[in-house]
């Protein structure tokens, strides 16, 4: 061991931060210059990146499978739609509408955490489809019709872009690090213990439900706010499209072939999906079916993700958390 | 009302069909087959394709699927969920949806987004009835889909109570290992237990297509609807899985009296009650059965008072 | 040469892990027909292990297994059950909601074919007979054990192990169990496991310790002191030897 490694960060990982935050700036100057067709694509792929996070910070990190995220994706979506059919601003409304799925994910954890792996996949879903079928009875959603977020018409079009592009940077930003954050502190290693072997984790002293509800919680928030961003930047609302399970689908694929329980897998695998909609995405159905295969033999025969195989080359995981949790001890 | 409840009975054989194969899945091979609806959907419109464009009668399309489906069943056990099942209990669910996505989107590929119904071949059966005392009418084709869900499932109830393979079957769920020790090869019963649970989706399948309309995104529903049958009746028996199927299919059938929207909401509405009264009941016992559990909450504030 | 004349069991250098830790360091023994061999050693030291490699139930990580002169060491325990191993694993692992005569019948369907069949395990262990009907879950332990017993006799083995017979009994149930199971010397290679030294030596015609996956001690009950075995019971060295910590 020489002394720079036992220092907070490896080198490697210092530049990549580094290189991170030149990205960052040219993000945040690109609105200026790049086109509406670009702007609108990154909106897209920031959206992509926070559903990932979340969902690695859930599966990934507390065993949490869920495959009913969507109950918060068209939750914040449908909470902005009324809430702004309401009168209030917006754009605020946003992350009020983040907040208030927030009342609702603690409302459904001391339910929904009390079940184990295949049954508390199977019940997110469930719980997905009944607020999908409450949410269907609101007069101003009209059932499968839909509404749209008339509101944002009153803005023009290039300013609204420029906002939703912002907010969404900075939302990706607080997301991906505070993600970072939490999971350094004591509350990553205490999920990750959950996952590993709930009993064990139980047994030498974590408050397991805990843990779990303030993951299932933030990770809800999160899936809220990016529904919500998602739902802005989209204007129409559907029950079907803002609750379908093809978020679950694509979340799965992002982090299961960037690699689970890992920090920067799931980012990998939102570039890689990104990268494969823009490709592929005209090839309709035989895309989606593909999408699924991929899945399936990542999971069966690379179930690490691509991170995966670079740390089978016995390379370092780039910005890996679970060195630094070691030094910790 | 009366109409409805017959209705929702005659509904709740078609919902024991697709529960059992989840079941047996989840009971025997120990994880939930989240492609378990889209393979029901397979075989519906399997059996679809098998009457409309190889133009096969429909009885022998109905062996054929069943058939098929059971092959299908046995090789994806052998080749996909072994390995899946090897590596921890993420990597099942992780492969369900994966594979969900495949056929939902393949199926919707190959066959197109038509919404189809085997009704418009088997004749005057679909709309034929009978007309009971009371001037109840009763649709002959119900009839016959939940007398065969009983026949079947009673058959599978004596295949799995009676003979050695049932009770290789029950030996290998309750403890594999164990069964491993008398002689009993777990892989073997997983992969045969894998095919009847896909056949019986299959059969739900064609139950569906005879009575509804299908399209290659029903699958999700049906998982979904399987599940709560599951869980309304208790996991582990096939009397449960009926009593499962007819409750949930009772509950729709008097929920849509009120509407449409309602019948599924309210199906969904009683599988969380029982799912919360027994998740409940679960937290409750481990705190000593209902008294102490009352009690304990009642006495917290006592306690923390006299620890300060 | 007959396949009776070869040994019944023959470990060759077998070393049996769990993660990084090695449960077993290179064992060998060899077992005769009809031999009963009694298995003792602290908790921890491997024995619960070295029954589950034999029986096909923890992978053999290097050596071998010769099951009368043939190798078994890659075979699953459902083809080494029809090869003549049968294992009464620690903690029983009956079918708790299956009756006794249906856990009875499961391994006589799957094992090998002979003479033990269901009434004839039910004559060797009388004590069974009126349980037949009985859910196994509702058993006391020492019909449980003989449940166990009965389930591994009836595949008609030539190898029998027991683990931990006597573990968690009343001593008038020990007493009947071992009662039957002197009623099996002679006509099968029984492995036991057993805790308690006394039953040991008095019941088995050669007794083996294992200290930390290694054999520290092998000879018959005859040969063998009380000290010697207690030494290799807690793993103490002679002086001259290298403690291999």
């Amino acid at each position: 061991m020489t002394p720079a490694q036992t220092l907070p960060m490896a080198a490697s990982d210092r530049r990549l931060l580094v290189l991170v935050g030149i990205v960052l700036l040219a993000l945040v100057t690109l609105p200026w210059l790049g086109s509406a067709l670009i702007v609108d694509k990154l909106i897209y792929l920031f959206i992509l990146v926070m559903f990932a996070v979340m969902w690695n910070l859930l599966a990934g990190y507390a065993g949490l499978v869920s495959v009913g995220q969507q109950a918060f994706i068209g939750l914040g979506g449908y909470a902005l739609v009324r809430l702004v059919e309401a009168g209030l601003p917006p754009f605020p409304t946003i992350f009020l509408a983040a907040a208030l799925t927030g009342v609702v994910a603690w409302a459904l954890s001391w339910f929904m955490l009390r079940m184990k792996a295949g049954e508390f996949a199977v019940a997110t879903w469930v719980i997905a489809e009944t607020i999908r079928s409450i949410v269907m009875f609101d007069p101003i959603v009209q059932g499968e019709t839909g509404t749209s977020l008339l509101a944002l018409n009153a803005y023009d079009p290039d300013l609204r872009r420029m906002v939703l592009y912002l907010l969404s940077l900075g939302s990706m930003v607080v997301m991906v690090g505070g993600t970072w954050v939490l999971l350094q502190r004591r509350i990553g290693a205490e999920s990750q213990a959950i996952r590993d072997d709930e009993d064990a984790a139980a047994s030498i002293g974590i408050s397991t439900f805990q843990v779990k509800q303030r993951i299932y919680i933030i990770a809800s928030v999160g899936c809220a706010l990016a529904g919500a961003l998602w739902l802005a930047s989209a204007i129409t609302f559907q029950p079907r499209t803002s609750f379908g399970v093809q978020w679950s689908v694509f979340m799965l694929f992002m982090v299961l072939v960037g690699g689970i329980g890992t920090f920067i897998g799931p980012i990998l695998g939102a570039l890689l999906f990104f990268a494969l909609q823009e490709i592929f995405g005209d090839f309709g159905a035989w895309y989606l079916a593909g999408i699924g295969i991929v899945a399936i033999l990542f999971a069966l025969y690379l179930p690490r993700g691509l991170v995966g195989l670079w740390l089978d080359r016995g390379r370092d995981e780039p910005l890996s958390l679970r060195k630094r949790l070691r030094l910790r001890e | 009302m009366l109409d409805s409840l017959i209705q929702g009975i005659l509904l709740g054989g078609y919902y024991a069909v697709l529960a059992a194969g989840l079941s047996l899945m989840f009971g025997v091979v120990r994880f939930i087959n989240l492609a378990h609806g889209d393979m029901a959907v397979l075989g519906a419109l399997g059996s679809l394709w098998l009457v409309q464009s190889a133009g096969v009668v429909v009885p022998l399309a109905i062996v054929i699927t069943l058939i098929g489906m059971a092959a299908l069943g046995w090789l994806m056990q052998r080749f996909i969920f072994e390995r899946a099942l090897a590596g921890g209990f993420l990597i099942p669910i992780l492969t369900t949806i994966g594979l969900g996505a495949a056929l939902q989107n393949g199926m919707f590929a190959a066959f197109g987004s038509n919404t189809q119904s085997l009704g418009a071949h088997i004749g005057n059966l679909s709309w034929s009835s009978w007309q009971l005392p009371g001037g109840i009418i009763v649709g002959q084709l119900p009839v016959y889909m939940f007398a065969t869900a009983v026949l079947v499932l009673g058959s599978l109830h004596l295949l799995l109570t009676r003979t050695a393979f049932g009770r290789a079957v029950r030996s290998t769920s309750t403890d594999a290992e164990a069964a491993s020790l008398c002689g009993v090869d777990p892989r073997k019963v997983h992969r045969w237990a894998a095919a009847i649970a896909v056949a019986l989706a299959g059969l739900a399948g064609i139950f569906l297509a005879m009575r509804a309309q299908v399209t290659p995104f029903s699958g999700p529903m049906m998982l979904i609807f399987a599940f709560e049958a599951v869980v309304i009746g208790g996991i582990g028996s096939l009397r449960g899985t009926l009593i499962g199927g007819i409750v949930l299919g009772v509950v729709q059938a008097l929920g849509a009296l009120i509407s449409p929207q309602i019948s599924i909401l309210a199906g969904h509405l009683v599988f969380l009650a029982v799912l919360g009264w027994r998740l409940m009941h679960v937290a409750a016992s481990e705190r000593g059965g209902w008294r102490a559990a009352l009690k304990a909450v009642f006495n917290k504030p006592d306690l923390s008072r006299s620890q300060a | 040469m007959t396949s009776a004349q070869k040994p019944a069991l023959t470990l060759t250098d077998l070393v049996g892990r769990h993660g990084q830790l090695q449960a077993i360091k290179g064992l060998s023994l060899t077992v005769e027909p009809n031999e009963v061999l009694a298995v003792i050693g602290a908790n921890g030291a491997g024995k619960t292990t070295l029954m589950r490699m034999i029986a096909g139930l923890h992978p053999v990580a290097e050596g071998g297994i010769l099951l009368h002169g043939a190798p078994v060491t890659t075979m699953p325990a459902h083809e080494r059950v029809k090869a003549g191993i049968a294992l009464s694993p620690e903690g029983r692992r009956l079918f708790g909601d299956m009756t006794v005569a249906e856990n009875l019948m499961i391994a006589a369907e799957n094992g090998r074919k002979g003479d033990w069949t269901l009434s004839t395990v039910c004559d060797a262990f009388p004590q069974l007979t009126p349980l037949l009907g009985r859910l196994a879950g509702g058993l006391s332990g020492g019909q449980r054990q003989a449940v166990a017993i009965g389930r591994a006799l009836i595949s008609n083995p030539s190898v029998i192990l027991l683990d931990e017979v006597s573990l968690g009994l009343s001593p008038a149930a020990v007493e009947g169990l071992y009662e039957s199971l002197a009623g099996l010397k002679g006509q099968v290679t029984l492995i036991v496991v057993e805790q308690d030294l006394t039953r040991a030596m008095g019941f088995a015609s050669r007794l083996i310790c294992i200290a930390e996956g290694v054999l520290e001690l092998d000879g018959t009950p005859a040969t063998l002191s009380r000290q010697q075995i207690t030494d290799a019971y807690f793993g103490i060295h002679k002086a001259e030897e290298p403690s291999h910590a």
